[in-house]
């Protein structure tokens, strides 16, 4: 592809042990993919995504990443590469956020209909305008409808870890569809934390090899992307859906095993914290979690009995795992970061849609807490879930 | 430089994009992809395809028309669609999974190319993919009902540059693509037509064989979009040729190369605007001064490239 070679140095076998480094959220996703072994990787930069492709650039320099590097000249182009390297059968990466995963959107549903199981983190970020860099999950939540699996992670080390489990998932035979692992700009992307990037040898043990039954092969000589009828059309689509349905069990499953080979798990689907006897939970997803831990704490040293209900699985929307979960407790409060204008805080609806029918459904309360970016502290969070356990919830999402 | 193929040469290569196929009768399309597959020689070959005519024409489900490997994501990424499959290769060749050379090629028509796919080709030249990408260009987005592009003629009659007492067809003259593609200091640009395919299987075989990016732009009739005869199709593309409107020529390592000068026998654009519908309203006494501004057009370009042409080595800065 490219005029000049570099010819990669020896690697020093230290690297390829587990090792404990101090690393940024982004840093650590970068971290992350190198262990799953890409094979293509094309990237664009985009803040504030940028610092996961830039030290795939020096751990390619390195030797560390032993991809095929394109530095695309925009995100369309990325995912349209993606998508055709993934076709091939090879493991492909890119990293998004915000406008350019808006610019990436036609290629996006593309992706999930031609069954690229891509892995793409995507950092989030408000959109424009008015013009903005704040941490605010509208930009992945409006992708849900494109066919790709999303999680929600709280930290760095999530982020690393479910880059790997994100591959294992999508490249599923039964799944066969591309995932987004979504942690939010600056909380997350860009605060340090002490990070385990795990050895190559128990990723490589934990990880097969991607190798797809179908893929554009120049022996085969078969062609994609053809043009279809209505009926092919349909059931297509319901095939997509039926791989969908089998995503949560694997999402069980593939955190069970990662525990049990790294000593780390994040209860898969979802997340219970202090849960027990509680009158309520808070509910949320991303960087929040990690703020009403804290809060949840403070609220039960005070008698408060509440829990949190972390939602690590986006698409597919978890309903069976989440209406389980919620059973028997009499309210949950969501708070989150991204509006959907003339709908409201969209994990707020979505979560009420999952109980709707459901027998004592609990009372559902939907707080715009953090939008745009805004801190939501301790104390915000213990007066806001007061607040709520005050109030009968109305219908609409709150500005509070 | 390329040299024609001869004729005896001609008949042996096969067909790689087979008959059967949905495109219109008089398509230039496919006299375009079947000889640029022809240039290929033996090499397996991943093709990739830009929504448009082509596309939707030879890839109905179940059936295909390509006889090789062949992808269609979408209508402006051509380029990068055939780029990944390219860095695909390259990462599986490192690997030692393969080790037989495959040739890539893109196919755009001209709204897939001069306009919405420019960024998309910009790009891939210049991360100097190992490709060939071909542009068919009929002058207008014709897959979806005949609108005006980039390299729409000035003048010229499109769905959306409709002919009337305000506006006499495509007001702007079109833009110059061959020259765009060179600018990327690529190692091989050539324009060619389907009128003269053997000069166009040739370019082809010069295409694949280089190192790197290569661009043809082949000038392709439609018949229903230019409003003229079908059994015309081929002597449209060469009338066009001779009146030096589509020059054949090369850009090999910046160096231009004409491969075909009409000199005495120059015709007229004139003479080939009366036998397409598509001009006929420039033909009423109001617009004629339009059909003038055409000729001064393609002479001035013509002699602009005689000059570029007879210039030692003025782009050359491949090493």
């Amino acid at each position: 592809m490219s005029a000049v070679k570099l010819e990669n140095p020896a690697l020093d076998p230290a690297l390829l042990q587990e090792r404990r480094m101090l690393l940024k959220g982004n840093h650590a996703v970068s971290y992350g993919v190198m262990r799953c072994r890409p094979e293509v990787i094309a990237m664009y930069p985009i803040t504030p995504q940028t610092p996961i492709v830039e030290k795939i650039a020096d751990l390619a320099l390195t030797g560390e990443i032993d991809a095929e590097i394109m530095t695309c000249e925009s995100e369309h182009s990325a995912m349209s590469a993606c998508i055709t390297a993934s076709l091939t059968g090879v493991r492909v990466f890119t990293a998004s956020a915000s406008q350019g995963l808006f610019l990436m959107h036609e290629m996006l549903h593309y992706a999930s209909g031609a069954r690229t199981p891509i892995v793409m983190p995507i950092v989030n970020r408000t959109l424009g305008s008015p013009w903005g860099f704040w941490p605010d999950q509208t930009d992945s939540l409006a992708q849900r409808d494109t066919g790709w699996i999303q999680f929600y992670t709280e930290g760095g080390q999530e982020s690393l870890d479910m880059v790997i489990q994100a591959y294992k998932i999508a490249e599923n035979p039964d799944v066969m569809l591309p995932a987004m692992v979504c942690h939010e700009a600056f909380y997350v992307s860009h605060a340090l934390e002490p990070i385990t990037v795990p050895s190559q040898a128990d990723v490589d043990a934990y990880l097969p090899p991607f190798n797809p039954e179908h893929r554009l092969d120049v022996d085969r000589k078969e062609s994609w992307g053809n043009v279809v009828t209505q009926e092919m059309f349909y059931r297509h689509r319901r095939d997509m859906g039926i791989s969908m349905s089998h995503v949560p069990d694997l999402v069980t499953k593939a955190d069970v095993e990662f525990a049990e080979r790294f000593g780390r798990g994040y209860g898969g689907i979802l997340e219970k914290y202090r849960c027990e006897d509680a009158e309520m939970y808070i509910v949320a997803f991303g960087a929040m979690c990690g703020t009403i831990r804290e809060a949840v704490d403070q609220m039960r040293e005070k008698n408060l009995p509440v829990g949190l209900l972390k939602i690590r699985l986006f698409r597919p929307f978890p309903v069976q795992a989440i209406q389980e979960a919620v059973a028997g407790i009499p309210r949950l409060v969501v708070m989150e970061r991204n509006y959907s204008p003339g709908l409201g805080g969209i994990l707020h609806q979505e979560l009420k849609a999952a109980l709707f029918g459901m027998e004592n459904a609990p009372l559902v309360h939907g707080y715009l807490a953090g939008v745009g970016g805004v801190n939501v502290s301790v104390d915000r969070i213990e007066e806001l879930t007061r607040k709520a356990l005050a109030e009968t919830p109305v219908v609409e999402s709150v500005w509070v | 430089m390329a040299t024609k193929l001869s004729p005896k040469e001609y008949v042996k290569r096969g067909d790689r994009l087979t008959g059967g196929h949905r495109l219109c009768a008089g398509c230039g399309a496919s006299i375009v992809a079947r000889n640029v597959l022809k240039g290929a020689k033996d090499h397996p070959v991943v093709v990739g395809a830009a929504t448009g005519c082509l596309e939707v024409s030879t890839s109905l489900y179940p059936y295909t028309a390509w006889e090789d490997a062949y992808i269609h994501t979408a209508f402006e990424n051509v380029a990068a669609t055939v780029s990944g499959v390219e860095a695909a290769y390259q990462s599986l060749k490192k690997q030692g999974k393969i080790d037989k050379p495959f040739k890539f090629v893109a196919f755009g028509g001209d709204g897939g190319t001069y306009d919405i796919g420019i960024q998309s080709l910009s790009g891939a030249l210049e991360r100097g993919h190992d490709f060939v990408y071909v542009c068919y260009d009929n002058g207008a987005y014709m897959n979806t009902g005949f609108q005006r592009s980039g390299a729409t003629p000035l003048g010229a009659w499109t769905t959306t540059t409709p002919t009337g007492k305000v506006q006499p067809g495509k007001p702007q003259q079109r833009k110059n693509l061959t020259q765009i593609a060179a600018a990327h200091n690529v190692p091989y640009v050539a324009q060619a037509s389907i009128h003269d395919f053997r000069d166009l299987i040739s370019k082809a075989e010069v295409a694949f064989d280089t190192e790197g990016p290569a661009v043809l732009v082949v000038l392709s009739t439609c018949p229903r979009g230019w409003r003229c005869d079908v059994a015309q199709s081929v002597n449209m593309a060469r009338m066009m040729v001779q009146s030096c409107y589509w020059p054949l020529y090369e850009v090999i390592d910046g160096k231009y190369v004409i491969n075909y000068d009409p000199k005495k026998r120059k015709i007229p654009v004139a003479d080939w605007m009366k036998l397409q519908g598509r001009f006929s309203h420039l033909f009423k006494p109001e617009s004629q001064h339009l059909v003038q501004e055409l000729q001064d057009y393609v002479d001035r370009e013509w002699e602009r490239l005689k000059a570029l042409a007879s210039l030692p080595n003025p782009g050359a800065t491949t090493e």
